[in-house]
């Protein structure tokens, strides 16, 4: 089964400023741990996502290093305090070098 | 039906492959981390600096994991999150999985609280270590020890 990594963001659209908001993320991938083996015996190679970051108008907010103990399908979860109007880039780096973006705007009145 | 190492049931040959699968995903040649390991990751990071238990950091694990391949971990340090304070780096490590690292937070004040939630995969019952690294460089730590009934190291 291979389906490109899919990843879904809640964030609200609006906030006050100095408003407290939760973003939540979440991203299909096998996070392959690399202590699998297959039927063969062969370990199958590790393949996870190793990095999370986040964004916001082009200014690091917050990143997260995976290690292979992460859970298939990871979610990461965190917070900003807004402040103003922007765009966020959401990136997850693979091991095998593909980046997987998402962008959210937020209107901060 | 009786059965005979000639003509075995379709159940004898069922329990027999059970029990080999069972065999092979407890994986006796398995090597794990242990509490020494975790404490070389935490040296690299932070030679003979000690990290002292503290209430600032909140580590949030169910004491008992229904399944190790999904285990909800939440960590919080209590912080102002300003330019003159904050936490700069939080380090999650598990001392019974294969590879004791977890997890890495680089927060900013831009976060306003430095909490973040996941999940994680815990091969067995052990301890996950939690160091917070503040803006004034002292290190404290959060202990939890969890159990777990499905072990999930996968395969």
């Amino acid at each position: 089964m291979s389906t490109n990594p899919t990843p879904r963001v809640r964030l609200p659209a609006t906030a006050k400023p100095g408003e407290m908001i939760e973003i939540k993320t979440l991203i299909s991938h096998e996070m392959e741990s690399g202590q699998r083996r297959d039927a063969s015996g062969k370990a199958i190679p590790r393949k996870i996502i190793n990095k999370f970051k986040a964004e916001f108008n082009g200014k690091t907010v917050f990143e997260a290093d995976w290690h292979p103990a992460i859970s298939a399908n990871p979610y990461q979860a965190f917070f900003y305090k807004a402040a103003e109007t922007g765009e966020f880039t959401f990136t997850w780096k693979d091991d095998d070098g593909s980046d997987y973006v998402s962008k959210h705007k937020l209107t901060v009145a | 039906m009786k059965s005979s190492p000639r003509h075995p049931t379709r159940r004898h040959v069922m329990t027999m492959g059970a029990a080999v699968a069972l065999a092979a995903w407890l994986k006796p040649n398995m090597v794990l981390a242990d509490e020494a390991a975790v404490a070389a990751e935490i040296k690299k990071l932070y030679g003979d600096k000690q990290a002292e238990a503290s209430k600032v950091v909140k580590l949030d694990i169910p004491e008992i994991a229904e399944n190790g391949l999904v285990v909800p971990i939440n960590v919080e340090v209590m912080s102002p999150m300003t330019d003159a304070d904050y936490v700069k780096a939080v380090h999650v490590f598990a001392d019974g999985n294969p590879l004791p690292g977890v997890i890495t937070y680089r927060f900013t004040p831009a976060c306003g609280k430095a909490a973040a939630s996941t999940r994680m995969r815990l091969a067995q019952t052990q301890n996950v270590v939690c160091i917070a690294e503040l803006s004034n460089g002292s290190l404290h730590m959060a202990k939890v020890n969890v159990k777990v009934t499905i072990g999930g190291c996968g395969g």
